[in-house]
């Protein structure tokens, strides 16, 4: 009984794989880093101008902007970088002489680059709907007083709405770091090597369950950490507020 | 046109049934889930207000890690532990042979975990909402703990709890996608299928998209409706 406890444990436990591995795992913890910051900035501009075309007075931008939310928030993240990583596979054989005269070849035969334009997509439409409903919580009286004062409308926003939006956008942009943080793991089913790429590369080769374990482990202090340094950020730039 | 239409035909050389199956096993893989995990996510939640260390402290720990956890990552270690963690057991007590793990079964346990983490938010967050006075008065009325729960606080919590579980649920629904990398035929797995054999990824993936869509809006209507219901007795809002 006490044996088959210990071999139990030793499915999770085994040192050597960080031993051989260890390398493998920090280079896939890199560009999972990397994929988040990268499509979440990207996703952030994305998603301000997205929310912007849904306040828009115009019906057209503001219905579109609605049908673009509603999409990548409607669908699975792996349908749609399945959608945009096998679809766009079918035309790059036809663009290759083109891509190879501008020598853009190599980027776009990697998956890297589909991967970061699908996580950009999806994660600018919940960047876009966080500020939409943070713009619309800075109250009407502040757009009124800003042009009774003549400021013009670039300035309005700049001064004005973004200062205080970001703010109430802080914690759900928080959260959506998080999730992304997450998600990503899904770039290890187009084949780039990030952390989960890593470990499932791993596992398969040795059959050791303890590198899904420092998987978890990494992960968790990922998520931990942006947790923290939220709730640090936030304390410091809501210091005003406090009573 | 017609090329696209075969495709999806219900007959020879279609795609069209399994396409449906797959769907239908999304449905009932995520209708299969909620009911686990929202109660796991309950009784977690209840851990968490436990004035007690020993039953707060795996509670919070539990939600830490589930939450923070990919979902694909939960999927994995769940699938293949539970694998090699039977297969060893077996042999130590002498079976011979593998065991395997239905991926439906090891779908639902893990993506239960999940939403188990995520609704004990949801359920801490409503059980604060309701009074303390609210258990004091049923006690007050001689009904038992167990009584007090099922009859005067569950049936509000339910109904602050409503737009939460129901972003739990979309989550979920979306996240049954992930189930398809350890070879459930649902419609992730199918479409996958479709794009290797007949290389209309745009096609395939698209429709499926528009599937997913599809559950998605019809979900928003539904729990629009439930919660508009559960709040009829408190007037307009």
């Amino acid at each position: 009984m006490m044996d088959s406890l210990r071999d139990i444990a030793g499915l999770f436990l085994n040192l050597d794989i960080l031993d051989r591995y260890g390398y493998r795992i920090l280079q896939g913890l890199g560009l999972t880093l990397q994929l988040v910051a990268v499509s979440v900035l990207f996703g952030f501009v994305l998603g301000m101008l997205i929310a912007h075309a849904r306040l828009s007075k115009s019906w057209l931008l503001s219905g579109l902007a609605y049908c673009y939310t509603t999409f990548f928030r409607g669908t699975p993240l792996l349908c749609q970088l399945f959608l945009v990583y096998y679809g766009i596979g079918l035309f790059l054989p036809a663009w290759r002489a083109t891509l190879e005269d501008i020598g853009l070849w190599a980027y776009f035969r990697d998956a890297y680059i589909w991967v970061v334009i699908t996580f950009t997509l999806n994660t600018a439409a919940y960047q876009a709907e966080a500020l939409r409903g943070a713009m619309q919580a800075v109250p009407r009286g502040q757009t009124e007083a800003a042009k009774a004062l003549g400021l013009h409308q670039f300035r309005i926003l700049q001064t004005i709405i973004w200062p205080q939006a970001l703010l109430i956008a802080l914690r759900p942009l928080g959260n959506e770091l998080i999730i992304m943080i997450k998600a990503s793991s899904i770039a290890s089913l187009a084949t780039l090597y990030d952390l989960m790429g890593q470990t499932r590369f791993i596992f398969a080769r040795t059959f050791d369950l303890s590198v899904y374990l420092y998987a978890a482990i990494l992960y968790l202090l990922m998520v931990e950490t942006i947790r923290r340094l939220w709730g640090l950020m936030e304390t410091r730039l809501m210091r005003h507020t406090l009573r | 046109m017609d090329y696209y239409l075969k495709l999806v035909s219900f007959n020879d050389g279609g795609w069209g049934w399994l396409l449906l199956k797959g769907a239908a096993i999304t449905i009932s893989l995520a209708v299969a889930t909620l009911p686990f995990g929202l109660a796991l996510g309950l009784v977690v939640a209840l851990g968490q207000r436990s004035k007690s260390r020993v039953l707060r402290v795996p509670a919070i720990a539990f939600t830490t890690v589930f939450r923070g956890l990919p979902e694909l990552l939960t999927l994995y270690l769940v699938y293949f532990g539970l694998q090699l963690g039977l297969q060893r057991l077996g042999r130590d007590l002498g079976f011979s042979g593998g065991i395997d793990i239905p991926p439906f079964v090891a779908g639902m346990m893990a993506l239960g975990l999940v939403i188990a983490a995520f609704s004990s938010e949801v359920w801490v967050g409503a059980l604060n909402a309701i009074s303390a006075g609210q258990g004091e008065a049923a006690r007050s009325l001689g009904l038992s703990p167990g009584q007090t729960f099922r009859f005067i606080l569950l049936p509000q919590i339910i109904r602050v709890a409503l737009p939460g579980i129901g972003n739990n649920w979309m989550v979920l629904l979306k996240d049954t996608s992930l189930v398809s990398v350890i070879t459930l035929p649902e419609l992730m797995f199918v479409t996958s299928r479709a794009n290797v054999v007949t290389k209309e990824a745009f096609f395939f993936f698209g429709l499926a998209s528009l599937i997913y869509l599809f559950f998605s809006l019809v979900s928003m209507a539904g729990l629009g409706r439930l919660e508009a219901r559960s709040n009829r007795g408190y007037g307009l809002r």
